[in-house]
């Protein structure tokens, strides 16, 4: 089992449509293939271990990914934007290496005999001929296809292994070989080392869809791109989602794109507030809200189009609630809640979410398997299925507020925050406390011009929830901490309310 | 291919066409695949001199479409199309009907 079987596929069903569009350059699926075939000949010969990326979205790295697999080695896409000592942390981590890079940030690699450093260009040049094959490809379902440095919010960063069983396990079970039309296309935003970018390469190619990269991402220009290029379908994390919602508000500009059919959102939760406006913003559009972790190979939950029909039309309080679930377990997969002695909860009874299937692979090069004996993963997000199996997510496990004894999740009280008209985002953090051990504390960033004080949003959490939720202390600021995949940095947030008053 | 047993990410080539399949999953034990009633090949093995697809069977075999016997513990994906009805230890396989995912990636 290798994953290269799916450009292998692609190539041979319809080797002559357009597999990746990025700016000028566009590559068929025939030559996307030769061109990771003649780049695993130089992987090979170069003697490395890995390959590695170090380089903004590309066609290189779609190659990268199916080359280093021809070649038999794990692919490695690593953070461009970390400072040049966490990268070059990250590289010893991963040599000897085949390293793709590009500009500026080659200026940020310290010299090693064991790198072959080449230039995104260089990679992309040669060709394979027509007939030349590579020669002795792996089959070994266990061999590691890709490993991805997890983005290390709470320490250094673990190396999560995904093997090619994992990938293919998840791309054959959830994709339908060549589903998409000829004039599909695919409009991608996620950078290269994030899970979702990976998958995007491997499920766009098995779907024979062709992809469009946007190396890097605004509003206007994204529009613009989807216009440009006939986009039908398009991957969004939420901060991204929002950017667009506030674009369109802004200029009052109504989005003119009858092509996009299907946008799927994902990698962070999505404020209800945005989501309702998209969907009014974009009424043709079938929006898809995906769940899953670099651990389970991507997505393990989905809450599709009907999903948000039903949730947004329905008159019953717990099917409208469903738009701010992440939907129900794909197929591939089973999720399971569970509490704090691994006893199995029921519906409606929020504790830790375990997951299990052939795609989870919960392995890390250093720690090992985390799974348990029967194969479970902890992803260390809370959460509740509801009685149809609706997956609720509450936060990360180390997120959770812990009150007097009672676990508070920050979700809900954000969300009862962001409600307020003049709250355009709010963070909700453990702030050490004598009395309780930890008590709320909110981080709130108001809407340009707007006005609230603290105690009219803590009338308003008053008024909602229970008084335990409401926060204790509330910092007005300009803007919270996110990473680069918009990924809230609690912990930094954490640090504002450290000592206590 | 005389009886062997079937590991996950095995490839097997049709020895009568242009078919070949790649193991997803491979219940216990020695089997034979078979394609159009002749054994399947493995890795670099060659058709044996003279061998023939079976003249009764008309089925194809398709790029992209899983394959699996009756209680799916065999199960192949099609890497390349060709003529031939895929069969395990004589009985054919079906189409395993897939389930249709919103596009979430």
């Amino acid at each position: 089992m290798n994953i290269s079987t799916i450009l292998d596929m692609a190539a041979e069903a319809f080797g002559e449509r357009v597999g990746v569009v990025c700016g000028e350059t566009r590559l068929s699926y025939a030559e996307l293939r030769a061109t990771a075939y003649a780049a695993a000949e130089r992987i090979k010969a170069s003697g490395a271990a890995y390959v590695v990326l170090l380089d903004v979205s590309s066609p290189a790295a779609s190659v990268a990914v199916f080359a280093a697999a021809y070649a038999g080695v794990p692919y490695v896409p690593i953070n461009y934007r970390l400072t040049a000592d966490e990268i070059n942390a990250l590289v010893e981590r991963a040599s000897p290496a085949y390293l793709i890079t590009s500009g500026e940030l080659r200026d940020k690699l310290a010299p090693r005999d064991d790198l072959t450093v080449v230039d995104r260009a260089d990679f992309l040049a040669a060709r394979a001929g027509e007939d030349a094959v590579p020669t002795e490809v792996g089959d070994d379902p266990r061999a590691v296809a890709v490993q991805l440095f997890t983005s290390g919010t709470t320490g250094k960063p673990k190396a999560a292994i995904l093997r090619h069983e994992n990938l293919m396990s998840y791309i054959v079970g959830t994709v339908e070989f060549a589903a998409a039309d000829e004039d599909d296309a695919i409009l991608v935003t996620v950078p290269p080392y994030h899970i979702a970018g990976i998958s995007s390469v491997l499920s766009s190619t098995y779907a024979c869809r062709r992809v469009v990269q946007m190396p890097n991402f605004d509003a206007a220009g994204w529009l613009r791109l989807c216009r440009d290029e006939n986009v039908t379908n398009a991957f969004l994390v939420p901060t991204m989602l929002a950017r667009i919602v506030e674009h369109l508000a802004a200029t009052g500009e109504t989005p003119e794109l009858p092509r996009l059919r299907a946008l799927a959102y994902g990698g962070g939760k999505m404020p209800l507030s945005v989501i309702q406006q998209a969907v009014r913003l974009f009424p043709n559009v079938d929006f898809t809200n995906a769940y899953g972790l670099t651990e389970t190979s991507s997505t393990i939950a989905v809450l599709g189009p009907d999903d948000h029909r039903a949730a947004l039309q329905s008159d019953d309080p717990y099917v409208q609630k469903r738009l701010a679930s992440v939907g129900r377990a794909t197929g591939a997969v089973e999720i399971q809640i569970r509490d704090e002695d691994d006893g199995v909860l029921g519906p409606d009874q929020a504790g830790y979410v375990f997951v299990r299937g052939p795609q989870v692979s919960g392995e890390y090069k250093q720690q090992g398997s985390q799974l348990d004996a029967d194969g479970w993963f902890p992803t260390r997000d809370r959460g509740w299925l509801d009685r149809d199996g609706y997956l609720f997510l509450e936060g990360r496990a180390d997120d959770v507020i812990v009150r007097g004894g009672e676990n508070i999740s920050p979700g809900e009280i954000e969300d009862v925050l962001l409600s307020h008209p003049a709250v355009a985002d709010v963070a909700c953090v453990a702030m050490p406390d004598e009395q309780w051990g930890e008590a709320v504390a909110a981080a709130v960033v108001l809407k340009d011009g707007a006005q609230a004080s603290a105690d009219e949003l803590q009338a308003l959490v008053k008024g909602q929830l229970r008084s335990s939720r409401v926060p204790q202390s509330i910092v007005f600021k300009d803007a919270l901490p996110y990473n680069e995949t918009g990924k809230l940095l609690r912990r930094l947030v954490r640090q504002e309310f450290a000592t206590p008053d | 291919m005389a009886m062997t047993a079937l590991k996950p990410g095995a490839r097997f080539k049709s020895a009568v066409s242009d078919a070949q399949v790649m193991v997803i999953k491979a219940p216990a034990g020695e089997h034979e695949l078979s394609c159009a009633g002749v054994a399947m090949l493995a890795g670099a093995d060659t058709a044996p001199d003279g061998v023939q697809a079976d003249a009764a069977d008309s089925g194809e075999t398709l790029i992209g479409k899983r394959y699996v016997n009756e209680d799916e513990s065999l199960e192949l994906l099609c890497t390349k199309g060709g003529a031939g009805t895929l069969a395990l230890d004589g009985t054919p396989l079906e189409i395993k009907q897939a389930k249709q995912l919103p596009s979430s990636d």
